[in-house]
């Protein structure tokens, strides 16, 4: 059996964070991804990201995902491709299949950073081929170069949902409307704004009927909902698309944990089903960390941040740092992050944290 | 269907243009594109029909998750073909339910 002291399941963006700052303090780290290329959702985005500069805002995603992929390999962090993680067991064990082979290998601190998956809302049409998810249109365009559809109906008006659409946008496509059945935009107004300036129109408080078509999309049903989110009957409208993307949120890839027996909980705010975890990102399960998406549906750069303080925590624990300079450093973290959980949709996230924290405070 | 220039991305890197085929016809594509991709460009949207009800079904996640997309590759069936790297001369063909396997040999998962 393999043994390492720390291994990260996940090469996102809180994977490599959480990696690199052990790594840093003299950690010995490895990674595993089940994709053939590292970054996680990272090298989806071509979008500027938002926030402060200090957050690497203004730059693109998958620029933020080459330089941490430098940084990676500058600090020794040993990242394997391919690697699909089956199992966690006791005391640090993991199965791990790597190409064709399961392989059994143990590690002293685990860092679960395995992100989420999309939701999906079933709706008569909704398995028609040109019924995509909002992952998938960014798959398509940004990585592989092909327009996901010529015309394109988006369900959902969150982050996920307005990013895309004016992604489908640059790649050429034309986007008929967003919708979303909430009375307001999920989104942040800013980016909602610039959509909108491109000429997209927002359609509140609808929801999809019905995809029509036989063999591919060919259109669909819009229809409004009222504040109970019934169906309004007459207010029906007929979009002409071949390509519906849905957008309708993200929940966290939590299967890991659970085999693991960590505690979990249910927190709306932070996307669902999430693990019980204190401020150093360690779970109920000694020795296992999560950071990013998985431990609650938030951004890239806060999924940085948290990665970092699992990493920090570990470094710490493993006697890579002493007690001072570990909370001087977690501090350093915390406050940066506070910054990113402001505004109206953070201090929401900030507070659903704080509630966490508070059923299992930190060890220091 | 492909994205000539991308105003952020400019234009993309791909391998070397091959041939293969599709239910006998034969299409174009770059080498170690995911097979769903080449077809796409192709205009081909439907992978396969389900077994039971005889549905169209094509890309979905397009990263592996989902099987929407497994068709017949090299006869072999149930390949994910968003994530399987396209080789030249490669036979790729619509699947029909389960496919042509015997069913002993097929996961139901
Ligand atoms: C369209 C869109 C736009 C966004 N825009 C922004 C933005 O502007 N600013 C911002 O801050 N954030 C943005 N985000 C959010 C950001 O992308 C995510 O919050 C962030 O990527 C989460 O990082 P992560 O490391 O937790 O997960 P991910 O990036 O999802 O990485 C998880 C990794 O784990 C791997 N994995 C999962 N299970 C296993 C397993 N069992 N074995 C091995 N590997 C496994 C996956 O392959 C993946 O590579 C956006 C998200 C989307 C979808
Ligand atoms: S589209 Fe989901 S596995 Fe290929």
């Amino acid at each position: 059996m393999l043994r390492y002291e720390m291994i990260c399941v996940g090469a996102g963006p809180a994977g490599l964070a959480a990696a690199i700052e052990a790594a840093k303090n003299g950690v010995q780290v490895v990674v595993f991804d089940e994709n053939d290329r590292p970054g996680g959702q990272l090298f989806k985005q071509i979008h500027k990201f938002f926030g402060s500069r200090e957050h690497r805002a203004k730059e693109r995603g998958f620029n933020i995902g080459q330089a941490f992929l430098d940084q990676a390999r500058e600090t020794g962090v040993e990242v394997t491709l391919n690697a699909v993680v089956l199992g966690i067991y006791e005391n640090g064990a993991m199965n791990v299949m790597i190409g064709d082979q399961v392989k059994q290998v143990r590690a002293q601190k685990i860092v679960v950073a395995t992100g989420a998956a999309e939701n999906m809302v079933p709706f008569p049409g909704w398995t028609l081929p040109g019924v995509i998810g909002a992952g998938a249109a960014q798959t398509m365009a940004n990585i592989h170069g092909i327009r996901p559809g010529n015309k394109i109906l988006m369900v959902g008006s969150g982050n996920v949902g307005i990013i895309v659409g004016y992604q489908m946008l640059q790649a050429g496509s034309r986007v008929a409307a967003i919708i979303d059945a909430a009375p307001k935009i999920g989104g942040y107004a800013v980016h909602a704004a610039k959509v909108a300036r491109a000429g997209v129109p927002f359609l509140m408080s609808h929801t999809i009927k019905q995809a029509h078509g036989k063999e591919c999309v060919t259109g669909a049903t819009v229809i409004q909902v009222d504040s109970s989110w019934q169906p309004v009957a007459g207010t029906e409208k007929e979009f002409e698309v071949d390509t519906i993307c849905i957008a309708v949120g993200l929940n966290p890839t939590t299967q890991l944990l659970g085999m693991a027996g960590c505690k979990m909980t249910h927190v709306p705010t932070l996307g669902g089903r999430i693990p019980v975890h204190d401020l150093d990102q360690e779970t109920t399960v000694k020795g296992i960390y999560v950071a990013g998406d998985v431990s609650g549906i938030e951004e890239a750069s806060t999924a940085i941040i948290e990665g970092r303080i699992a990493g920090l925590a570990i470094a710490h624990r493993l006697g890579y740092m002493d007690d001072g300079t570990f909370r001087k450093e977690r501090e350093k973290q915390s406050q940066s992050m506070k910054g990113l959980r402001s505004g109206s949709h953070g201090e929401r996230r900030a507070k659903a944290k704080e509630y966490l924290n508070a059923i299992m405070p930190a060890a220091i | 269907m492909r994205i000539e220039d991308h105003p952020v991305l400019g234009k993309f890197e791909k391998g070397q243009k091959v041939r293969f085929s599709f239910d006998g016809k034969s299409l174009e594509g770059f080498e170690g594109e995911p097979i769903a991709i080449a077809l796409r460009s192709n205009g081909v949207l439907i992978h396969r029909y389900t077994a039971r009800r005889n549905e169209p079904r094509g890309v979905f996640c397009a990263i592996g998750r989902c099987t929407d997309c497994i068709m017949v590759v090299n006869g072999q069936p149930n390949i994910r073909t968003c994530v399987e790297p396209l080789k030249a001369d490669m036979v790729v063909e619509t699947q029909q339910g389960r496919g042509p396997a015997k069913e002993s040999e097929v996961s139901h998962a």
